[in-house]
């Protein structure tokens, strides 16, 4: 008796009623197919509505292959990078204790607040026939904007946060006592960061290599103002797809945007895939840590 | 004090030091050219490329359906992450990942699928052509574009927030005798404040920035539906390098304002969450 009553009270206690669950859960579903499976579905309907055949014509078009050439450039430029830069950063700012340091993270973050567009801009600004440095460089006859180092700079800057912002928390939480029980058993700097540095950071690593390389294949705003949308030779596949939607090649734009929309697909399976082997690892931490 | 506490690891002025040359000349000097360039313009000249009538115009249309597309997402956000957390359903995990699609989806083929979805013959367009309304080529599908984009943002913020939420304090507000509205509204609710809040920012600041998704579904009307972010592209276009560098500096103050704001949200955040602990 006294445990039926217990019953009845925590079911009123924790939670809805079953109309109220049900009502809620169909509400949040539909707000997601509206607005994010529909436009997903229509990207792949869109591609293939005139038939495979068409299609892969589209995809193997000689300006369609060289904006794949172009974008994977950008990426297996930029990625590298700023993964080096992100582990460089974490290190100095989650190893060690010095001033200015809530200024350097805010510094590294900017570049996320800034607007796709006035990222473009600096560049154009910086390097541009126009801009601060563009005599000198006319002088020596050196391209940036409007030519692939453009492409490559304005890639860099949007994706330049990724890999830190996911590092420095990792690295604060896991502290540095581990760095310096191999420091006093003999081991040097760098064999420290290879063996054991490295290991833990991985996971969180590889995350902000995942999320900067979706980015850095697919930005359109900043890569837009600096390619000059010359076809066939300063498109990214963004800037292609751009191209062939205002030309009406409707079949053309979303078969591209087909690989992106696949692209982005990969990223969000290789990120769950990700988080889940970070939550693993961190769990055996906490469990070797108690032990 | 001293500028860096001793340490036994070493590499501290190699990665410090990397990590400032980097970010000097990726981020700091362009920047700075942003500055070198509008110093070249008198208050006069900045002040007439930025409250030109067709740029503030697209100011207004910015801020509008930036607020509005963060405020949908408020209500959005704090409804999926509420059901990804409580209720168990077939899929959860897959749901989860897939609200995360608006940051890995290019901006460019969102652009393209919503314009062609909310265009007068697509798949939800033509449900609201015969009632006169249209969707894409107006402000509206400015709307619809941001508030795709900004969708994970408040989700995001909310749902781990909500993970840690303790069901001792629901539990001890219902056997005092509130009902679960009033749980919800006097517990729940003030708990998730800062998170929502946050959210709300980070989204809108995403929103005010946002160009590849919007464009395409715009229609980019002078006066009607031109966001601000393009108003800088049309003067580059003109080779008005002048005029676009004001209007990126008014951008610009703006993005640093909502920095401000949400290191500020985010700080009363953790605050707020360390004293329930």
């Amino acid at each position: 008796m006294a445990g039926a009553s217990n019953n009845v009270h925590r079911s009123i206690v924790t939670t809805e009623s079953r109309s109220v669950r049900w009502l809620l859960t169909g509400l949040a579903l539909l707000f997601i197919a509206l607005f994010l499976v529909v436009p997903l579905a229509s990207v792949f309907y869109e591609a293939l509505r005139k038939g495979f055949g068409l299609y892969f014509q589209a995809l193997v078009e000689p300006d369609a292959l060289s904006a794949v050439k172009l974008t994977l450039i950008a990426a297996l430029i930029s990625v590298p990078l700023n993964l080096v830069f992100g582990v460089a950063a974490a290190w100095a700012i989650a190893k060690f204790e010095f001033r200015g340091k809530s200024v350097l993270i805010t510094l590294i973050d900017l570049p996320f607040s800034v607007s796709p567009v006035v990222a473009g801009l600096i560049y154009v600004l910086m390097v541009g026939a126009q801009g601060w440095w563009g005599p000198w460089l006319i002088e020596h006859d050196i391209k940036i904007i409007f030519a692939i180092p453009g492409i490559v700079l304005a890639t860099v800057f949007v994706t330049f946060p990724f890999v830190a912002r996911e590092l420095i928390p990792l690295m604060e939480a896991q502290g540095s006592e581990e760095e310096q029980a191999a420091m006093t058993l003999g081991a040097s700097g760098w064999q420290t960061f290879w063996r054991v540095t490295l290991p833990n950071i991985k996971w969180g690593l590889l995350y902000g290599v995942i999320l900067a390389n979706a980015r850095a294949m697919g930005e359109f705003g900043a890569v837009s103002v600096v390619s000059g949308h010359i076809r066939g030779e300063t498109n990214t596949i963004p800037l292609h797809v751009e191209i062939l939607y205002n030309e009406y090649n409707f079949v053309g734009a979303f078969a591209c945007a087909s690989l992106l929309a696949l692209l982005a697909l990969v990223t969000l399976a290789l990120k769950s895939f990700v988080e889940w082997r970070a939550e693993k690892q961190a769990e055996a931490a906490r469990r070797d840590a108690t032990e | 004090m001293a500028f860096k506490q001793h340490s036994v690891l070493p590499g501290f002025n190699l990665a410090l030091g990397y990590t400032l040359l980097y970010l000097s000349i990726i981020v700091l000097l362009p920047l700075s050219a942003l500055v070198f360039k509008s110093s070249h313009l008198d208050l006069a000249g900045f002040w007439h490329a930025v409250a030109e009538p067709r740029v503030v115009a697209s100011y207004k249309l910015t801020f509008v359906a930036s607020a509005l597309a963060a405020s949908i997402n408020l209500v959005a956000g704090l409804l999926i992450a509420w059901v990804l957390v409580r209720y168990p359903f077939p899929g959860k995990r897959f749901i989860d990942a897939l609200v995360d699609l608006p940051f890995a989806l290019p901006t460019a083929v969102a652009g393209i699928a919503l314009a062609t979805i909310y265009a007068p013959n697509g798949w939800i367009g033509q449900y609201f052509e015969p009632f006169g309304i249209k969707i894409a080529f107006t402000p509206i599908g400015v709307v619809i574009a941001l508030t795709f984009i900004t969708l994970p943002f408040v989700v995001r913020t909310v749902q781990p927030v909500l993970q840690e939420l303790e069901k001792e304090l629901e539990e001890a507000a219902a056997s005092l005798g509130a009902t679960r509205l009033q749980v919800f509204q006097r517990v729940i609710l003030p708990t998730l404040l800062p998170a929502l809040l946050t959210g709300f920012a980070l989204a809108f600041a995403r929103a005010i920035g946002e160009y590849g998704s919007v464009i395409f579904i715009a229609g980019n009307m002078p006066y009607v539906s031109e966001i601000t972010p393009l108003m800088i592209i049309s003067k580059l276009e003109q080779y008005d390098y002048l005029g676009a560098t004001a209007i990126a500096v008014v951008m610009l103050g703006v993005s640093f304002l909502l920095l401000f704001v949400i290191n500020g949200l985010q700080w009363w955040s953790a605050k707020r969450l360390g004293r329930r602990r």
